[in-house]
């Protein structure tokens, strides 16, 4: 009676791990041959139609939402873990404060995120529908993400390096600049590249900040598409070209992913390594 | 040293005690940016709602089951998006949960050590991988599966709580497995000295001491699923009725959102932004049930 309870247990249990690893590798597997399958060169060369949805330009706005996102968000999340870690006193009211923002911030779901964008950034700094809308939505998506691993790769810096700098006359400013955030960089690299993941992958928050215009941006007052938004609006309104464009665009993203999982999580494990010695 | 060295001196160290304290001021700054975000996000949030509200009243706009935005006049009623929304997260859990706890369980307790690695990029992996591609896959898999063996047209609560119970998978499964392993060694061992099994240990001494941590991690899976978005659309079929069975289609509070939100104006406009306003509620009061949960697991050490 005893081994049957126990025999069941440990069968639910490599059932549940076997769901799991399946569910992964179906989603995975099913976009990417399916999407391969769709792969034609004018889907990222050719000009953009209704008969060929290509993603060339595309890829350009996400490109280029990577990249200014992370100019927002990055150095204002990794200064706010420097202050956590290395400045705020313990118990200070503000620290409770900013622990608590970044906790609710968290929690958000990413549509009500879209639409304080598009209230705010969007109406009220009369901003539109625009790359810089969206890239301004993201990057607050983004600061409890950046900040709390950076914290962590903060945090894992031995206090002997700060010891040994501040022994050497340096100042805490130099301290941190020259001695904490480089030691950390891996984490905070691992943080970064992570986040940039949340960006590509992002849909709701964008439809109704970045907009969904298909043209190349001539500039960031511009609307378009990122790739997620693309492969939605796609499937919504694209028929069947639109459903071939988006498996192709979803084994574009998953592979982008995967990629850059396997690069932060090499990154990550570089942290902490580098101090044991 | 002459005079003006010593003054040079004086200067350069008041100098750089100025530069010190300036630049904690403007971490400080940065900090602050996130407390600034969420009281923005509150203010425009709530003040965007406050129309609706004040029209509708809350009450009749949270338990009146038509919303009719285009009509003269207008019909302004969530209910049946809040019973979509609670219908379909509580799918999810039903899914969602035992596999992710079992699946705790394993990477806690059973995984062999060489494919940890493995196992736990693939679990990072799972958690990664945008709304956009779930919904789409429940939508061309899920969903004609559900139409051609069990009833109705596919887009349904039960096709939204599957694409939903994988998406919190990795949220239970991370906040578990940390939870699990926190309880003592010593706990396991008392059991099996007791001559109880590896499972009776695991499963009766062990989770019982992990529950609060457990109980942490179901709590953010909901707040996931409850504010889920794309996936849902794409697979819940999004008409505004309450569903009868699971094969009916449904809508959620932020399918409610996504689709209006584009054409929607005037008095419509307000009435999308308190949708939101109430999934935003929704997810505060999550976090406040998350915070009391996580201050009793520290008050006993992680252990209740």
């Amino acid at each position: 009676m005893k081994n049957t309870v126990s025999l069941i247990l440990r069968g639910f249990v490599y059932v549940a791990m076997g769901v799991t690893s399946l569910s992964l590798f179906g989603i995975l597997g099913y976009i990417f041959v399916n999407g391969v399958m769709a792969f034609k060169w004018s889907l990222i060369f050719g000009e953009y139609s209704s008969s060929n949805p290509a993603i060339g330009f595309s890829v350009f706005t996400t490109c280029v939402m990577i990249v200014l996102t992370l100019l927002i968000a990055a150095p204002l999340s990794i200064f706010c873990a420097v202050y956590l870690t290395e400045y705020a006193k313990r118990n200070n009211k503000l620290v409770t404060w900013i622990r608590l923002a970044t906790e609710t911030l968290a929690g958000i779901p990413s549509i009500v995120f879209g639409l304080f964008g598009a209230i705010f950034f969007g109406t009220v700094m009369r901003l539109g529908y625009s790359i810089l809308t969206g890239c301004l939505t993201v990057a607050i998506m983004l600061l409890p993400v950046i900040i709390r691993q950076t914290e962590e790769a903060i945090k894992s810096v031995p206090d002997m390096y700060r010891e040994g700098s501040y022994g050497l006359g340096a100042s805490k400013l130099r301290t941190v600049f020259r001695i904490v955030l480089p030691s950390a960089m891996p984490g905070i690299l691992s943080a970064v590249i992570l986040s940039m993941g949340r960006i590509i992958g992002e849909t709701a928050a964008l439809i109704f900040t970045l907009g969904s215009v298909a043209q190349f941006p001539s500039s960031l007052l511009d609307s378009s598409r990122s790739l997620a938004v693309h492969m939605y609006i796609s499937t919504r309104d694209g028929g069947s070209a639109g459903r071939e464009v988006a498996f192709f665009t979803g084994a574009v993203l998953i592979a982008v992913i995967l990629f850059m999982n396997i690069g932060a999580s090499y990154l990550g494990g570089k942290v902490g390594k580098d101090f044991e010695n | 040293m002459t005079n003006t060295q010593e003054e040079k001196n004086v200067k350069d160290i008041r100098n750089s005690a100025i530069k010190e304290k300036g630049a904690e001021y403007f971490f400080l700054l940065c900090s602050l940016m996130s407390v600034g975000a969420v009281l923005l996000i509150c203010f425009f949030i709530f003040r965007g709602a406050w129309p609706t509200i004040k029209t509708e009243g809350l009450w009749h706009f949270l338990t009146f089951d038509k919303w009719k935005p285009t009509d003269v006049p207008p019909l302004f009623g969530i209910f049946n998006m809040i019973a979509g929304s609670v219908y379909v997260t509580l799918g999810a859990c039903v899914i969602g949960v035992p596999v992710g706890i079992f699946s705790a369980v394993y990477m806690a307790k059973y995984c062999p050590r060489k494919i940890y690695a493995v196992m736990t990029q693939f679990v990072s992996l799972l958690a990664g991988i945008p709304s956009i591609i779930y919904g789409f896959f429940g939508m061309m898999l899920i969903v004609p599966f559900i139409a051609e063996h069990m009833s109705g047209n596919g887009n349904s609560v039960l096709a939204a709580s599957i694409v939903l119970g994988i998406m919190i998978l990795p949220t239970v499964i991370k906040v578990s497995e940390v939870s699990i392993r926190a309880v003592p060694r010593s706990y396991f061992e008392g059991a099996l000295a007791l001559g109880a099994t590896k499972e009776q240990a695991i499963f009766f001494v062990g989770i019982p001491a992990a529950k609060s941590g457990i109980l942490a991690g179901i709590i953010l899976g909901i707040g996931r699923a409850i504010g889920e978005t794309m996936a849902v659309v794409m697979v819940a079929g999004n008409s505004n009725i309450l569903p009868k069975s699971i094969f009916k289609s449904v809508r959620t509070l932020t399918a409610n959102i996504v689709l209006e939100m584009g054409y929607a104006s005037d008095s419509h406009y307000d009435a999308i932004v308190a949708t939101g306003a109430v999934l935003f509620l929704f997810i505060l009061l999550l976090n406040m049930v998350l915070n009391v949960i996580n201050k009793n697991a520290n008050a006993s050490g992680g252990l209740s």
